[in-house]
């Protein structure tokens, strides 16, 4: 512990070893070309993607390929839209096979206007993937219990939310997911609900593994500055957290010592 | 029938479209993928709700009914 930033500080996952600690959506963004400014600015070494129909009428328009490069960034294939489980499972077999990978991010969607984890459906198309030989990676309720039997079935990370999807309202529940993360062996990363910088920063500080965002910063005013701001805050969360934080006290503590004073 | 052209009806990600096969035999799904002028590398199928893989493309013959999803990666978080 002498102060020093270890240059290995990595977090592995299913297997897969990683230096950032933002994961990042390469949704709602302007365009493509602005998605891949702001996945470079993130630092993010893992993007989520959706998988959908190809626009057979205009099938030589630009593809995420082209601008975020699956030879540089671990795609990690999402089943956003989907509400129920054979949806998703629908989805991810779709898209192991456009892509060839296993690992996956599994979420069950409940209606619109919260989106919240449907839980239920969520057992479900866990289990079938799993069977299935795919690595999942899961959004779920901040429900201990909940997390607890997605790892026991095998899920290689626990991520739930800490507010609604593109609420950017912040971490609604640092105390939860605190809880939620005593009882979790594997990878927990906070997935949904960061609005803003200081936010990344909480959830790193409280102990997650990483942190999954889109919105907070495509829809910044601002975008790749944002992305730039979540890298920082990701990693100064991260460093206070390795740090240790001085304990809370009810009431002043000098900081310049009151010996010595004039009179 | 040597010579004539057969078509297949199918959908495609939801819609309605009829194919003229090729001349020489049945229309396979790379077959498909030429006609439409897709990248096999960039999408995959599902035929009637079966992954197809890319392996079995050429050997993957589609008939008249048949219901084809045709996806891809795009931005999503």
């Amino acid at each position: 512990m002498d102060g020093t930033i270890a240059a290995e500080d990595t977090w592995t996952v299913a297997g897969r070893t990683f230096r950032s600690r933002l994961i990042v959506g390469t949704g709602r963004y302007k365009d493509l070309e602005e998605t891949g400014r702001a996945i470079e600015a993130s630092g993010a070494e893992i993007v989520t993607v959706a998988v959908r129909r190809v626009n057979l009428s205009d099938t030589g328009a630009p593809m995420l390929q082209d601008y975020v490069d699956p030879k540089k960034y671990t795609y990690l294939p999402n089943t956003a839209g989907c509400f129920t489980a054979k949806d998703a499972v629908r989805t991810l077999r779709l898209a192991r096979e456009a892509g060839g990978w296993n690992l996956v991010k599994l979420e069950v969607l409940g209606p619109p206007p919260l989106l919240y984890p449907d839980m239920q459906g969520t057992f479900e198309a866990a289990e079938a993937l799993i069977k299935d030989g795919f690595e999942v990676m899961v959004y779920c309720a901040d429900d201990p219990l909940a997390a607890r039997r997605l790892q026991d079935m095998g899920c290689v990370a626990i991520m739930p939310l800490g507010a609604p999807i593109g609420s950017g309202l912040g971490l609604q529940n640092p105390a939860m997911l605190s809880m939620i993360m005593e009882n979790v062996t594997v990878p927990f990363l906070v997935d949904a609900g960061v609005g803003t910088a200081s936010d990344a920063a909480i959830a790193m500080e409280l102990g997650c593994d990483a942190v999954l965002l889109n919105s907070a910063i495509a829809h910044a005013k601002d975008p790749v500055l944002m992305a730039r701001a979540m890298k920082a805050a990701v990693e100064a969360g991260r460093l206070a957290f390795r740090a240790g934080r001085m304990p809370r006290r009810m009431g002043a503590d000098p900081s310049s010592p009151l010996a010595g004073l004039i009179r | 029938m040597a010579g004539m052209h057969s078509s297949v009806t199918l959908t495609l990600n939801g819609e309605s479209r009829v194919f003229e096969g090729p001349a020489d035999g049945p229309l396979s799904v790379s077959g498909l993928l030429v006609v439409l002028g897709l990248d096999t590398k960039k999408v995959a199928v599902e035929r009637n709700e079966e992954i197809v893989p890319r392996s079995r493309y050429t050997e993957t013959w589609l008939v008249s009914g048949d219901s084809l999803e045709i996806v891809h990666f795009i931005g999503g978080g």
